[in-house]
């Protein structure tokens, strides 16, 4: 089992707030992490820092043995490690195929050349092959501000994993999608993952969700991790029940009942 | 690599056939228009790469300045041969935009905008005041030769012209490449959204540095040609602040649609400004402002939107009797 | 240094100051309340110029006392602030408050062009010279030098105009209004405030504030074309430096300004303009919201 991402003692404080504390965390390839917390407990803050949006104040990050530490969102991209945004930061004035194309074009660089517009046929072919893997290919020429919330999130999610990541990290996918759409939305998601063999982690406040399709949860509470343990088990914590998902909730492999 | 000969290429090298061609029954004063044209064609160009990236200079006749001075300078040494003077004046344009790009790039909107006129009234400032630069007579610049070869008075202005149309439109074509490469279409994702930029793996900051160097080697290009097209340079006409403004007047006026369009917007100032002078001297500035507005109000995406709307019209039409023949 | 070069550089400066003030402070207001940065406002400055200029000439064939000058120069202002103000407020950027800034921008630039040409339409290209109100004042000495006292009403004239907008702004009910839209025009919209009239009433006081600038100096200078060009780009210095939006940043920022022009003018003068643009650039690199970052909007 490989280690793909390591945390150790990672920190975060602005001024007298603390955002992030003694966050100690391993994530192994092929499993999939689910992070739960309050608004607030400081989950975006640690994929902002993991991700180098934002320095930490002290601890170590280590993505597939080489430490993160002072590196830009784009250095660690580039190192095969990518993350979807909880409001899809896609560009809205073009198409979702142009989109994707400035995507692949960004990924592929090398160099400077005058002679090589960024539309080519091979391209092309990579493009609606991830679109295809995404499900949104009747969307090819729609322009981004146009789309349905949902495929907006997935476009943002595809243009995340052109460089086809070992971890992916994804902060919200199903916030602001219908309560029907959200399986099948996440079903693309993980199968889309899957086939490329990325190691997926998401932010997620729909238990539900994280029970279908998460192996392990981390639970954030006041900037601290309060439970770092396979599903079954955090569904049941008492630290996890009373600062996040609450005393009234009924895991579905407790009560046996399908309740999607 | 048929996409790179598309329907602009064509286009550009058509035109450059026709200037040519035309050039053997131009009289002079249509010969200067159509330099004046092109030189400042050269920096709508620069600009509207800047302006696809979201950003907009108020102070571009900086660069467009150190190039027509540098040529002043470079004679003063001895320097006669256009195609030294060209690269003095695109190395120097280009160096100062590469220095200053450092600072500009972390700036946006409106501080961007006019960070670059202060940096350009500083150059004014210095121009102006000072005797040996020239101060506000400016210094004059004489013929140039072409690979040491002298044309002669009467053909002086004949060669000149194919120099400029020939520079103009390999300038122009590879700036319509660059807008279809990947770090062409950069200008738009830097536009749109730099938080995406950064996470796809491309440093925004880095991809604005470069297209600000660009501008400034096309501004500086202009500057050249309109020095030796003049034959006279000084600070009011080439680095004054309404210099710049005339500049991004010629950028609004063409659109960010395609490059050629600049040179079309260029073509239109220079009209305008001729005739609006000839006529009264004074009303020139009330039409070039009269223009703008109507520019600005009506046809926001400049002209080359025309273009593009009527191809929408025609094929709306072609769609609305394709589907009437198929109804009956 | 001697003292007699610090005095003369001192109220040179402080002269300077007091009509690029006059002329910063309604475009820094327009800036603060409507966000647009209005080139036409050289414009202003300098149709107050020649209205002035031309209406003090007519007035002194015409018999009148040189002191009614001074009732031309208010009036004036008062008539360009109105007139010019309602054409490019509600003839211009009624339209436009919904587009990109840079756009804004060059419509104002626009519009300064076809205002410029109107001058020389209306007066021609001739200067004008309207001294009447310098003459009658007389002067007096400062150390020992002489110095027009029709300058230094103007340096009085700044601040009298500053202590008025700093009241008008903080103590009156329209004062509170206009800090509200500063803050933030859509919380201001929701609760009530009619942002079109108030745009408007600013934009008139602004104007009127660019044409006194004008018309009030035009007695010390010989009115020609050009002026505007050279008035509009020294007051976007003023603002920047001071901070846009800022009216005690317009002040500082023109004594400052004023200072360095008079400065650079008695010791080096090819330094001038550098001077002045240089002190721009650097605010704009170290400290962009200028010297006197105005009230900032806290946004949730």
């Amino acid at each position: 089992m490989t280690t793909v991402l390591k945390v150790q003692d990672l920190e975060k404080n602005f001024g007298g707030v603390i955002a992030a504390r003694n966050i100690n965390v391993e994530v192994n390839e092929g499993e999939t992490i689910g992070i739960i917390g309050a608004n607030g407990a400081g989950k975006t803050t640690f994929v902002n820092m993991v991700t180098g949006y934002l320095p930490p104040s002290s601890g170590e990050v280590e993505f597939l043995g080489q430490s993160l530490i002072g590196f830009k969102p784009r250095e660690v991209t580039k190192l095969g490690l990518c993350r979807s945004f909880q409001v899809p930061q896609v560009f809205l004035s073009e198409t979702v195929f142009d989109n994707m194309l400035v995507a692949y074009g960004i990924a592929e660089q090398t160099g400077f050349s005058l002679f090589r517009p960024i539309h080519t046929d091979d391209r092309e072919t990579r493009v609606d092959n991830q679109l295809e893997r995404y499900q949104i290919s009747d969307y090819r020429d729609t322009p981004a501000s146009a789309l349905p919330q949902g495929v907006r999130k997935l476009l943002d999610i595809a243009m995340a994993t052109v460089r086809n990541p070992k971890l992916v990290m994804l902060d919200e996918p199903t916030s602001g999608i219908s309560v029907e759409e959200k399986f099948d939305l996440m079903d693309i998601i993980m199968e889309a993952m899957r086939q490329e063999d990325t190691t997926v982690m998401f932010i997620e406040h729909d238990m539900e969700i994280v029970e279908r399709f998460v192996d392990r949860v981390w639970a954030f509470y006041q900037g601290e991790i309060i439970c770092d343990a396979p599903t079954a088990e955090a569904m049941v914590d008492e630290k996890v029940r009373e600062f996040v998902i609450g005393q009234e909730y009924h895991p579905a492999h407790l009560e046996g009942d399908a309740n999607a | 690599m048929t996409r790179l000969f598309d329907k602009t290429f064509w286009g550009l090298t058509i035109g450059l056939v026709a200037l040519f061609v035309l050039n053997f029954f131009l009289e002079e004063w249509m010969r200067t228009i159509g330099l004046q044209t092109l030189s400042r064609g050269l920096v709508a160009i620069g600009l509207l790469i800047l302006w696809r990236a979201g950003l907009v200079s108020f102070g571009h006749a900086l660069f467009f300045g150190f190039g027509a001075y540098t040529v002043a300078m470079l004679q003063i040494v001895g320097v006669r041969d256009i195609f030294l003077l060209m690269i003095g004046g695109i190395f120097t344009a280009g160096m100062l935009a590469f220095v200053l790009g450092f600072l500009l790039r972390q700036y946006r909107a409106i501080f961007f905008a006019l960070l670059n006129m202060a940096f350009s009234m500083i150059l004014y400032g210095v121009l102006a005041k000072v005797e040996s630069l020239g101060s506000t007579d400016g210094i004059g610049i004489e013929q140039v030769t072409f690979l040491g070869i002298n044309p002669g008075d009467d053909n002086y202005r004949f060669v000149f012209y194919i120099f400029a149309i020939v520079f103009a439109y390999v300038s122009a074509v590879a700036a319509h490449w660059y807008l279809k490469s990947t770090l062409g279409m950069m200008t738009m994702a830097v536009r749109e959204n730099e938080i995406r930029v950064e996470y796809l793996g491309y440093s925004s900051e880095k991809a604005i540095h470069s297209k600000y160097i660009i501008s400034g080697l096309l501004a500086g290009a202009g500057g050249v040609i309109m020095a030796v097209t003049v034959g006279h340079v000084d600070p009011d006409s080439m680095v004054y602040w309404p210099v710049s403004g005339d500049f991004v007047f010629i950028t609004i006026l063409a659109g960010t649609g395609n490059v050629s369009a600049t040179f079309i917007g260029a073509l239109v100032y220079e009209l305008l400004r001729t005739y609006a002078f000839e006529f009264a001297p004074e009303i020139w500035q009330l039409i070039l402002g009269g223009s703008l507005l109507l520019i600005i109000m009506f046809l926001p995406d400049g002209l080359w939107s025309i273009r593009s709307e009527w191809r929408h019209k025609r094929a709306l039409r072609a769609a609305n009797r394709a589907q009437a023949s198929s109804e009956e | 240094m001697d003292f007699e070069l610090l005095i003369v550089i001192l109220i040179d400066g402080l002269v300077y100051s007091s009509y690029l003030f006059l002329v910063a402070v309604g475009l820094t207001v327009i800036f603060g309340v409507q966000k647009v940065l209005n080139v036409t406002h050289g414009a202003f400055y300098a149709f107050g110029a020649y209205l002035t200029a031309f209406l003090i000439g007519l007035a002194a064939n015409g018999g009148w006392p040189d002191s009614g000058g001074f009732l031309i120069i208010l009036v004036s202002a008062i008539f360009l602030g109105i007139v010019l103000g309602i054409i490019i407020e509600r003839g211009l950027l009624k339209f436009l408050y919904d587009r990109d800034e840079h756009i804004v921008v060059l419509a104002t630039f626009a519009a300064f062009l076809v205002l410029e040409d109107a001058i020389l339409l209306i007066w021609g290209t001739d200067p004008y010279l309207a001294f009447q109100p310098l003459a009658l004042l007389g002067n007096s000495e400062i150390a020992g030098l002489i110095f027009d006292n029709y300058a230094l009403t103007m340096i009085a004239l700044s601040f009298v105009i500053a202590f008025i907008l700093w009241y008008g702004l903080n103590r009156t009910q329209f004062g509170r209004v206009l800090l509200a839209v500063i803050f933030d025009r859509e919380v201001s919209m929701a609760m009530g405030i009619n942002v079109t009239k108030v745009f408007l009433i600013t934009f008139i006081i602004g104007t009127f504030l660019g044409a006194l600038g004008g018309a009030y100096h035009a007695p010390i200078i010989s009115v020609q074309p050009g002026i505007g060009v050279e008035v509009i780009v020294l007051a976007f210095a003023v603002v920047v430096i001071g901070g846009m939006g800022s009216i005690p940043g317009a002040l500082i920022g023109a004594i400052v300004v004023g200072i360095s022009r008079a400065a650079a003018v008695h010791m080096l003068p090819e330094v001038e303009l550098f001077v002045i643009y240089s002190i721009m650039a650097l605010v704009l690199v170290f400290r962009p919201e200028g010297l006197f970052a105005p009230i900032k909007a806290r946004k949730i």
